[in-house]
């Protein structure tokens, strides 16, 4: 299955996850209500921001279901975006196809993809309580990416909330 | 001082919750821990989410989220959301009920 998508933000601006220039693509499955994707937000905000001059795509999205999870509806989401919560566009992914498309198991949980699909897959980091990681797995992911390099360490296991599926 | 920990399977940070209560209380008063498996049983036990200290029934952090299998936001005592409690603020918190 194709990992292609087009995913409304807040805003119902169609997103896709392709651009003309994007060197890497960081797709985070997150959402509101977490503990675990509240806790790593402002380290993947600061990734989000670090490189985005850098030639990275930053999307972030939401799979849960809205309907049973209310602070995970779109009207949550837009809240969140509207009071400047977020680094990058967060899109809806109501249907959830896209989380089942790409494995997502849990908030967060974070791909990093380049011209040969996903090279990176897991945790931000080691500890969700410990912001002075900062996102480190993440950051060498993307760098080694920008650098050519294969990625060290490709894969590391999520940790976070199971996505709340229908 | 009945301590239970209510806890759904599907978030992951029970152990930790676990671990912390029983440093908080230390050896000599036993732990009850329940698990919550539907959303029938988490209305039919005022579930707020995961996880969940009652000492004698009532809830260590009072909450207003309505029952569901989720897991449960804390604030540490910085500001930080946690999927636990504060280790400090629950030490305080079963201070003042003991």
């Amino acid at each position: 299955m194709s990992l292609a998508f087009t995913l409304p933000d807040t805003d119902g601006n169609p997103t896709p996850l392709h651009v003309d220039g994007a060197r890497a693509a960081v797709v985070v499955f997150t959402c509101n209500h977490c503990p675990y994707a509240l806790a790593w937000h402002d380290r993947l905000q600061a990734v989000a921001r670090d490189y985005a001059d850098r030639g990275v795509r930053f999307l972030q999205i939401n799979p849960n279901d809205g309907a049973k999870y209310p602070r995970d509806s779109f009207e949550a989401m837009k809240a969140r975006v509207d009071a400047g919560e977020f680094a990058s566009p967060y899109l809806h992914d109501a249907t959830q196809e896209v989380a089942r498309a790409w494995g997502a198991k849990t908030t967060p949980h974070v791909f990093v993809t380049d011209a040969t699909g996903v090279v990176y897959e897991g945790a931000p980091d080691a500890d969700h309580n410990d912001p002075s990681l900062n996102a480190g797995w993440l950051r060498a992911a993307l760098d080694d990416v920008l650098a050519g390099r294969p990625v060290a360490n490709p894969s590391t296991t999520p940790v976070g909330c199971s996505v709340k599926w229908k | 001082m009945e301590v239970e920990l209510l806890y759904w399977e599907g978030c992951p940070s029970h152990p930790q919750a676990l671990a912390d209560l029983r440093a908080a209380l230390g050896p000599d008063v036993p732990v009850t821990v329940r698990a919550i498996e539907s959303e029938e049983q988490a209305i039919a036990e005022r579930f707020p989410g995961s996880p969940t200290i009652r000492v004698d029934g009532a809830d260590l952090f009072p909450s207003d989220d309505p029952p569901a299998l989720t897991c449960r936001v804390y604030r540490l005592a910085d500001g930080r959301f946690s999927p636990t409690p504060d280790p400090g603020l629950l030490r305080e918190a079963l201070s003042g009920v003991r």
